[in-house]
């Protein structure tokens, strides 16, 4: 940090419009530390799923209750909005306002869909399969993991949305860039955190 | 706030999106790898866990290096340095209560 | 009729007549505020100068002055508590009062006073040691205090209504869980410390930003105070301890509210992962309340030893260390749960290798004092007498960081005299030191230093009266959180001491108080800005900080950059008078103070579990949320000539 030549201001000429003014720069970089610290949240929920996993309690267990293609159709569905959302990014470095919004709408709509594959999961769980979050500490442990992170997905849902309405109102700008920057590495993160649902909770709830 | 209009450079090219496409390409491939590793061939379990949650970290880090352009800003230690310790934090957090609640008398 | 009574007997807390005292004085305290913003107009200034404010000095003002009143609380508990134990048999509290008293005590010092009070310090300090003119992000800052503040209120708020949690701080599961603790003290606690925490949250990546983005042209981290550098690691401390809390709580609050089974005994769940949880954040939080205070008595000690501060990069990676190993300990708080010999080893060792740093600051503090020309201030007294009464509490740590011996300390009054002994004579000194020592750059005017001095000799000779002897009750064997004992077990003279040294511990902290008005009315004026003879750029401006901090941002060359201004001043090095340039502010907002409002209401909704009032809180909080996302015109430049006029004024341009 010390030995470097140029001041920060005037590397931030140099760089994409998000990093352009110095409150872009300070945001963005807060946002990565928020993230870091969402990373331990996340951590400590799946250290409690984890221990709780075998605590089954007579209630139905991994083994009884997940299926193969409804969680691929989940995860599938938010690999690929994590893509879009990247294009969007993309079409943001490259100035085009209407290329970034068309990519943000895809995104949320495939959030959207995310949502409904889960709430359809959890409602078929806790009603059909007669196993809801009370039930034993392994399901308290699975609904509360994945609600945290559905609960996430919601809130980057709204928030993908408010930053279309900014964007069409005031079209890309450092400051509307940094957001749209922003709630990208947001989405980004949430595919990072389904991945490790997937192999720690669905996965491992298979092959245990 | 100044809203200063596109006085920064566009920063990428025009083309089609390669990098983009490679990286959702590698996701969906390891995570039917995964997938097929756990359903489809019974290895000893342990070697399942290990060989899916390597697999997992190599997804995440395709993520963060081609979606979310870890290595950008005026001073890249600051994410790189608060990543590192997160990760340290989130693996003290998931190893040390595994092995604590694992191991009662 | 009936049901409403029935309904207002449970909803008020009632049957006892200390209660009802504290109701009529908080509803005169009350009516008096009310009358007297009314009587005197202040309604609006209340509002625009400080309750929408976004000015760092400002928020650390509000949060020491919140944190002194919580200190008052939580005093008046503890002397509560050794009224009831100053004797064999005493009535003066029963069991289930005393066990309300001693967890609210604890809560309130460790939440809402230890860290507000240190949020308020380092909100004043840090900024204006960096040369900055705010925190990155300000907006975010006010978010915090006002967390932080309603958080506190609704916690306080169980003492009349609803009835106080009783489960310890720490707050034990399954004795905390909905089966064994009906009633809302528990959603009180589990409620109130979120949503601070989530304030905690946010300040502690405010300030990691802030010192790693916003420093001053020239000071490279290794050239940083060492205040600022303690709050650098904290702020590490508290963004990857506090998540591991916030959900902790999370899940203790669904299990009382929806029936789930993550700390229950029925149904597979895990009362030690509760323990687990909770200590996971319980240990590092030990060291956001104590980093803090080491930077503080660095500052100090080498500000009145008039000394380069001994061992600065020894200082520094010590912290680090403190700060990795922090979180690799958390299990020496419950060896006796039953974890096998090789879990016990590894944490007893990670224990006590962190004494090893802590170690080394006690002797770079010590070489600072070598051969220094010390000034005995009052915050130089504070500062002396924290290494040795501290020294006592960390090696009786280290007595206890050995699992099998812990055996029989664990749980005791030996215990309990180790973690205050730490808390009072670091956190509790440290923090009474920063008052005084910034006290005249907060408000302009210093402090008594006589009036400091009595009350530092009767606080600190009456906190060793406390809890010295305290060490040897637990070694008797008294247990801790036990509300009575039987005479003839020879606990009671010793009992009785101790008590006496609590009373003395709330007649220092009274002379404080009175020092405090006494000063407001009396004290000296600070017209130079460094009373103290500074040696960092916090001396720099005047006292108090103009809104902007510094007219022209400093430049720096070296640590202690202030003292080496003044060194080339001394050499007679004349400073060219630059022009002023229009300063880019923040502005004011009320969204934080609205939108933590919110969180109050939903938060009290869901204490009572009324979901009607919950849920609109909640929605209020997220049509915040937006709100604040649309608003783009969030700056303003102060011109030229109101920057000349206010230097002039501080005879500061001429």
């Amino acid at each position: 940090m010390a030995a470097s030549t140029l001041t920060e201001s005037e590397k931030r000429k140099n760089m994409p419009l998000e990093y352009s003014t110095e409150e872009g720069d300070l945001r963005i970089v807060g946002f990565w530390i928020f993230l870091a610290a969402e990373l331990v949240l996340f951590s400590t929920l799946f250290a409690t799923y984890l221990v709780l996993q075998s605590h089954t309690a007579g209630a139905p267990t991994a083994k009884d209750l997940f299926k193969i293609n409804p969680v691929m159709a989940e995860t599938i569905v938010l690999l690929v909005s994590s893509f879009t959302c990247g294009l969007g990014t993309l079409e943001l470095r490259r100035h085009n306002t209407k290329g970034l919004i068309a990519w943000l709408v895809v995104t949320v709509i495939l959030g959207l869909a995310f949502i409904g594959l889960e709430a359809n999961e959890f409602y078929s769980y806790a009603v059909h399969e007669g196993a809801p979050l009370s039930s034993s500490a392994f399901l308290s442990g699975f609904f509360i993991l994945l609600g945290t992170h559905g609960a996430h997905v919601t809130l980057g849902i709204f928030w993908v949305t408010a930053i279309i309405i900014q964007l069409a109102q005031r079209g890309i700008t450092a400051v509307t860039a940094r957001k749209a920057f922003m709630v990208g590495l947001y989405w980004h993160f949430l595919d990072v955190v389904w991945i490790f649902i997937f192999t720690a909770v669905y996965l491992t709830g298979l092959v245990i | 706030m100044q809203e200063h209009k596109n006085t920064a450079v566009e920063s990428e090219p025009a083309g089609f999106p390669w990098k983009q496409v490679i990286g959702l390409i590698l996701s969906l491939a390891l995570t039917f790898l995964a997938l097929w590793i756990a359903v489809g061939l019974s290895l000893p379990v342990h070697v399942t866990l290990t060989l899916i949650v390597g697999l997992a970290v190599i997804q995440a880090l395709i993520q963060l290096f081609m979606f979310m352009h870890v290595l950008e800003g005026t001073d890249t230690s600051h994410q790189i340095l608060g990543l590192i310790f997160g990760i340290f934090v989130a693996f003290a957090m998931v190893a040390g209560t595994l092995w604590i609640m694992y191991f009662t008398l | 009729m009936e049901n409403i009574k029935t309904f207002l007997s449970h909803f008020f807390v009632t049957g006892d007549p200390m209660i009802y005292g504290a109701d009529a004085s908080i509803a005169l305290v009350s009516v008096a505020i009310v009358f007297v913003l009314t009587y005197f107009k202040k309604w609006k200034w209340l509002w625009r100068e400080w309750l929408t404010t976004v000015d760092h000095k400002r928020i650390g003002i509000m949060y020491i002055i919140a944190a002194l009143l919580m200190l008052f609380r939580g005093g008046v508990d503890a002397l509560m508590m050794r009224t009831q134990l100053a004797l064999p048999n005493m009535h003066f509290l029963n069991s289930e009062h005393y066990n309300q008293v001693f967890t609210t005590h604890g809560t309130i010092m460790i939440i809402f006073v230890a860290m507000p009070f240190i949020f308020g310090l380092m909100n004043i300090a840090v900024p204006l040691q960096i040369g900055a003119r705010d925190v990155a992000f300000p907006f975010l800052n006010a978010v915090s205090f006002w967390l932080f503040f309603f958080g506190a209120m609704l916690f306080n708020l169980s003492f009349v209504i609803g009835g106080s949690p009783d489960a310890g701080w720490s707050s034990y599961a399954p004795y905390a869980g909905a089966e064994l603790n009906p009633g809302v003290g528990q959603n009180y606690y589990l409620i109130g410390v979120q949503i601070s925490g989530i304030g905690s949250l946010a300040t502690g990546i405010n300030f990691l930003v802030t010192i790693a983005k916003m420093r001053a042209p020239g000071m490279t981290l290794f050239k940083m105070p060492l205040f600022t550098w303690s709050i650098l690691i904290t702020s590490i401390i508290v963004i990857f301890a506090f998540p591991a809390f916030t959900v902790a709580l999370a899940l203790m609050t669904i299990d009382r509210l929806f029936g789930a089974h993550f700390f229950t005994i029925a149904s597979g769940g895990s009362p030690m992962l509760w323990a687990n949880l909770f200590w996971f954040w319980g240990h590092p939080e030990v060291y956001i309340v104590l980093l803090p205070v080491f930077g503080i008595f660095s500052e100090v000690i080498a500000t009145f030893a008039h000394k380069a501060l001994f061992g600065y990069v020894v200082m520094i990676w010590s912290m680090i260390a403190i700060s990795v190993l922090s979180f690799l300990t958390w299990l020496h708080h419950f060896f006796t749960m039953g974890n096998t010999a090789p879990v016990n080893a590894f944490f007893s060792l990670s224990t006590m290798l962190i004494a090893i740093p802590t170690g080394v600051k006690i002797f770079n503090w010590l070489f600072t004092l070598n051969k220094g020309r010390i000034e005995f201030t009052t915050p130089m007294l504070w500062a002396l007498a924290f290494i040795p009464n501290f020294t006592v509490g960390g090696v009786t740590g280290v007595m206890l960081a050995m699992a099998p011996a812990d055996y029989q300390y664990h749980n005791s009054d030996f215990l309990v005299a180790h973690f205050h002994s730490t808390l009072i004579a670091g956190t509790v000194f440290g923090v009474f030191c920063g008052l005084h020592y910034w006290w005249p750059k907060m408000f302009g005017y210093l402090l008594n230093e006589k009036l400091g001095k009595w009350s530092f000799w009767i606080f600190m000779i009456s906190y060793n009266i406390c809890f010295m002897p305290m060490y040897f009750l637990g070694l008797m064997g008294m247990t801790r959180r036990m509300y009575t004992y039987p005479a003839g077990l020879g606990w009671g003279p010793i009992n009785f001491i101790i008590t006496i040294g609590a009373f003395g511990m709330g007649l220092g902290f009274t002379i404080m108080a009175a020092n405090i008005i006494w000063s407001a009315i009396h004290g000296k004026r600070d017209t130079t800005g460094d009373p103290w003879d500074g040696r960092t750029l916090e001396w720099s401006t005047s006292s108090p900080a103009p809104e902007y901090n510094f007219a022209h941002i400093p430049v720096v060359s070296t640590r202690d950059a202030f003292e080496a201004m003044k060194e080339e001043e001394r050499k007679g090095v004349k400073r060219r008078q630059l022009p002023f340039e229009p300063i880019h502010m923040p502005n004011n907002s009320g969204i934080p103070f609205i939108m933590s409002a919110f969180f109050f209401v939903a938060g009290f909704g869901f204490v009572f579990e009324w979901y009607w009032m919950g849920i609109p809180g909640l929605i209020g909080i997220v049509i915040c949320l937006l709100a604040r996302s649309f608003v783009y015109n969030d700056h303003h430049h102060i011109p030229t000539d109101e920057i000349e006029r206010t230097e002039r004024a501080a005879g500061r341009f001429s």
